[in-house]
C-alpha cells in the first residue's frame, strides 16, 4: 500500500571525496515499524540517516520521507522527526529542564504545553527531582535517556535514532527499548541504527550495511530462516586447533568461539558438515559436528563477510 | 522569523554564558586590562622624559622658552649641561633621552627665522624621537605675547615644519588618555565581539549541538539573531565600563551626546558581530575561529588611526582601512567624544557601518546552511 510507507529510498549514494560511504542504497520503510539498521563501524549507517533526515546531501538517488521530497523539503520535514545523534548532542552547560525547555520552544510548543509535556518527560524517562542537574553530569547511560526525551518532546511521526543504546547497560537496554515500543505502539515508526544482535532481534524489520551496501534486509525470522541448515555447533577437546583446522576447509565462512564448543557458518552447498567432519578425521581432532539453529549474529556475519566485488572504503 | 523561537536561543545563550566563567571574566576582564595598559603603561605620547638643556644664551627669550619646554610636560630636566659635547656624553650613556641646545646668537637667528634651537634625541627609540620633534615645533611658533592657541597662525616666524596634527590640536595638553580611551572602545569591541560570536558557532559544531539543531525546525536567521543580541548587551556593557573608567580615572571629556556615543557603539557592535558570524561560517575549529579573528583584528589596531595617524599612511593602507569597521568608529566616537560633533555631521562614517553590517548579516546567514556538508 503506497500510502502507508513512511521512508523511500532509491539508489541512495553518498561520496566523501573518493570514498563511498553509502553506495546505491535501496530502502523502504513502513509506518509503525520499528527498523534496524545493522552494520559494522564505517559501514554508512550515520551518513544514511544523516541524508534521509535532509542533513546531508545525497551525491545520487531519490529519498521520500512522510511524502516529502528531500533534500528539498527537508526544512517542512524537521517539524515531524525527532533524531537522535549518535552522540550526545545536548548541552552540557544547561540543566535537564533548561535542555528540554529550549527544545520545546524550538519546536515551538505553547508555553503552558510545553510546561506541561516538559514535566511529563521528566516523569516519565526517570528524572523526576533531578530537573536542575546539569546534563554534563549525567552518566552515559543517562545522556541517551535525556537525548531520546528531548528528541521526542513533540511526538513526531518519525524517529532517527543513531546508535542510540551505545553505552547502556543491559538492563537499561531493555527498558530503552520499553520505551521505543511504547512510542511505536503511539504510532512513531522508528529507525534505530545499533551493534547489538538482541537490540537486532527486536525490530520489525532490519537492513545490514557493509561498506556502504544494503546487502540483507528483512525481518527477523525471515533473515536467520535464510540461513537454516547453514550454521554448525563443534564440540572439540581443543577448540583452538579445531578451529585452526575448520578455516581451511572450504565452505567455511567462520568459526567463532564460544567457551569450549565453535560456532560455523558455512556457505551454501550441502555436504559442508561432511567435509568438516573427513577434515577432522584425516587431522585426528577430536570433535563433535552437529547443526544448530542460526541467530541474527551469523546473518549479520553471513552478510557483512562477503568480500565486495570492487575494493571500496577504508580497504578494512 | 518565529519570536518564541529566537527568544529561546538568546535565553539558552545567556544561560550557558551565565556559566562560562572565563568568558565572563574576558567580558569584564578584557576592558579593564587594556585600558590600564594603554591609559598607564603604554603612554604613545611620553611625558617625563629624561633631559638637560644647555642654554648658552641665557636671555631673558630663551629663559622664557626653557620654561614653556618643561610646561609641556614631556621633558623632565634630571642633569645640567654647559656644551652640546656634554649633552652627547650624557645621551650615550643613556642618562638623558633628549638634551636642548640653545645656543649664544639664539635671538639673532630667532628674529631671522633660521633654525634657533637644537633638540638632540636618543634616535633609537622613536617614540622618543617622534615626541622631540613635536616638541621642536612647539618653541619656534612660540610668541609670549600672544595666547597660545593662536600662536601657531598668527606668528610672524614661519613655521619649519609640518603644522601641529589635527590630534594634538583638540588635545593640547597631550595627555594621552584621551586620545586613547575613547578608540580602546572600539579596540576592545572588536577584539572580544568578533572572538565571541565566530567561538560560540563554532563550540557547537564542535561539540556535536549544532547537529541536533539543524535537525530541528530552527531557522538560520533565528539561530544567528538569537547569538547576537546577547552579545551585543555585552558590548554596550563594556562600553559602559571603559566609558566609565575613562572619565573617572583619566577625566576623559564626552563633548558630544552620551546618546551618540552609545548609538556609535551599537553600530560597531553589531558590525563585528556579523563580522564574527561570518567567520563562523567558514572555521572548521575554535582555533580556526580565532586566527580568523586576529587577522581583521591585526589590522584594525594598525590600519584604523589608533595606533598611528591615519592621514599619515600611505594610500593602499588607507584603502585597506576604509574597509575596517573601527576606522569609521574611531572617526565617530573621537568626533562625539573629543570634538563634540553631532552624529548627523559624521554621516558617512556611520552610513559606512550600516552597508557593512547589512552587507555581513545577509552573507552570514546566506552562508549558514542547515546542512551537514
Ligand atoms: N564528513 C565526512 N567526511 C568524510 N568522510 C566521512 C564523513 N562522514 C563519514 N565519513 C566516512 O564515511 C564512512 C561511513 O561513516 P558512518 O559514520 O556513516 O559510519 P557508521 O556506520 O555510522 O559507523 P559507526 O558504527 O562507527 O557509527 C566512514 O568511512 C567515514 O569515515
Ligand atoms: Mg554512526
Amino acid at each position: 500500500m503506497e500510502t502507508d510507507i513512511a521512508i523511500r529510498a532509491r539508489d541512495l549514494s553518498k561520496k566523501f571525496g573518493a570514498l563511498r560511504a553509502v553506495d546505491n542504497l535501496n530502502l523502504t520503510v513502513n509506518h509503525r515499524q520499528v527498523y534496524g539498521f545493522l552494520g559494522p563501524n564505517g559501514s554508512g549507517k550515520s551518513t544514511s540517516i544523516r541524508m534521509l533526515c535532509g542533513l546531508l546531501t545525497p551525491s545520487a538517488g531519490e529519498i521520500e520521507v512522510l511524502g516529502l521530497r528531500i533534500p528539498e523539503q527537508a526544512e517542512e520535514l524537521r517539524r515531524h522527526i525527532g533524531y537522535m545523534t549518535q552522540q550526545f548532542s545536548l548541552f552540557t552547560d544547561l540543566t535537564l529542564r533548561e535542555n528540554l525547555d529550549f527544545l520545546a520552544a524550538v519546536q515551538n510548543l505553547p508555553s503552558a504545553q510545553a510546561r506541561q509535556r516538559v514535566e511529563e518527560l521528566l516523569q516519565e524517562y526517570g528524572f523526576a527531582g533531578r530537573a536542575e542537574q546539569m546534563a554534563a553530569t549525567l552518566s552515559g547511560g543517562q545522556k541517551q535517556r535525556l537525548a531520546l526525551a528531548g528528541s521526542v518532546i513533540h511526538k513526531p511521526e518519525l524517529l532517527f535514532l543513531d546508535e542510540p543504546t551505545s553505552a547502556v547497560d543491559p538492563e537499561s537496554r531493555r527498558d530503552f527499548w520499553e520505551k521505543l515500543f511504547e512510542l511505536a505502539d503511539a504510532g512513531t515508526t522508528i529507525l534505530v541504527s545499533s551493534h547489538y544482535m538482541d537490540e537486532a532481534e527486536r525490530c520489525h524489520r532490519l537492513a545490514i550495511l557493509d561498506h556502504g551496501r544494503l546487502v540483507a534486509d528483512g525481518s527477523p525470522a525471515a533473515l536467520t530462516g535464510a540461513l537454516e541448515g547453514r550454521t554448525l555447533e563443534v564440540r572439540a577437546e581443543r577448540p583452538r586447533h579445531a578451529k585452526q583446522v575448520l578455516l581451511q576447509v572450504p565452505g567455511v565462512i567462520s568459526a567463532a568461539q564460544i567457551g569450549n564448543s565453535l560456532r560455523v557458518l558455512c556457505e551454501e552447498t550441502d555436504d559442508c558438515a561432511a567435509r568438516i567432519e573427513r577434515a577432522f578425521g584425516e587431522r585426528q581432532v577430536r570433535a563433535e559436528v552437529r547443526p544448530t539453529v542460526p541467530s541474527l549474529e551469523d546473518v549479520f556475519v553471513a552478510a557483512t563477510s562477503q568480500a565486495p566485488e570492487e575494493p571500496v572504503g577504508e580497504g578494512s | 522569523m518565529n519570536w518564541r523561537r529566537l527568544w529561546a536561543v538568546v535565553i539558552k545563550e545567556l544561560r550557558q554564558l551565565r556559566r562560562d566563567r572565563i568568558t565572563l571574566g574576558m567580558i569584564v576582564g578584557v576592558p579593564i586590562v587594556q585600558l590600564m595598559l594603554f591609559g598607564y603603561a603604554i603612554n604613545l605620547n611620553p611625558r617625563h622624559l629624561p633631559a638637560a638643556i644647555a642654554d648658552q644664551a641665557q636671555t631673558s627669550g630663551s629663559r622664557q622658552l626653557v620654561m614653556d619646554l618643561l610646561a609641556t610636560g614631556v621633558i623632565e630636566p634630571v642633569a645640567n649641561a654647559r656644551s652640546p659635547q656634554q649633552l652627547m656624553i650624557m645621551l650615550r650613556r643613556g642618562e638623558i633621552s633628549v638634551g636642548v641646545v640653545i645656543p649664544r646668537d639664539f635671538e639673532r637667528r630667532r628674529t631671522q627665522g633660521e633654525e634657533a634651537v637644537q633638540v638632540l634625541v636618543d634616535g633609537s627609540d622613536t617614540v622618543v624621537q617622534n615626541a622631540a620633534i613635536q616638541l621642536a615645533q612647539m618653541p619656534l611658533t612660540y610668541v609670549p605675547a600672544q595666547p597660545r592657541g593662536a600662536a601657531g597662525r598668527g606668528a610672524s616666524v614661519p613655521l619649519p615644519q609640518l603644522p601641529i596634527s589635527v590630534v594634538a590640536f583638540y588635545n593640547p595638553q597631550r595627555v594621552s588618555a584621551i586620545n586613547i580611551v575613547p578608540g580602546l572602545i572600539g579596540i576592545i569591541l572588536t577584539m572580544t565581539m568578533v572572538m565571541f560570536t565566530a567561538i560560540s558557532i563554532v563550540r557547537e559544531r564542535e561539540r556535536g549541538n549544532m547537529e541536533l539543531l539543524i535537525a530541528t525546525p530552527v531557522s538560520s536567521a533565528e539561530l544567528m539573531l538569537g547569538k547576537v543580541l546577547p552579545y551585543g548587551v555585552i558590548g554596550l556593557i563594556q562600553t559602559s565600563l571603559v566609558l566609565l573608567a575613562g572619565v573617572l580615572l583619566f577625566q576623559v571629556p564626552i563633548r558630544g551626546s552620551l546618546l551618540d556615543v552609545y548609538w556609535s557603539a551599537i553600530l560597531l557592535i553589531l558590525a563585528n558581530l556579523s563580522l564574527g558570524l561570518l567567520i563562523s561560517t567558514r572555521a572548521q575549529s575554535q582555533f580556526q575561529a580565532m586566527q580568523m579573528t586576529f587577522f581583521v583584528f591585526v589590522p584594525s589596531i594598525l590600519l584604523s588611526g589608533f595606533m598611528f595617524p591615519f592621514e599619515g599612511m600611505p594610500k593602499p593602507a588607507q584603502w585597506i582601512a576604509e574597509f575596517l569597521p573601527l576606522t569609521h568608529f574611531l572617526r565617530l566616537i573621537r568626533g562625539v567624544m573629543l570634538r563634540g560633533a553631532d552624529l548627523s555631521e559624521l554621516w558617512p562614517d556611520w552610513l559606512a557601518l550600516v552597508v557593512f553590517i547589512v552587507l555581513m548579516m545577509t552573507l552570514a546567514i546566506a552562508r549558514f546552511r542547515k546542512r551537514l556538508d
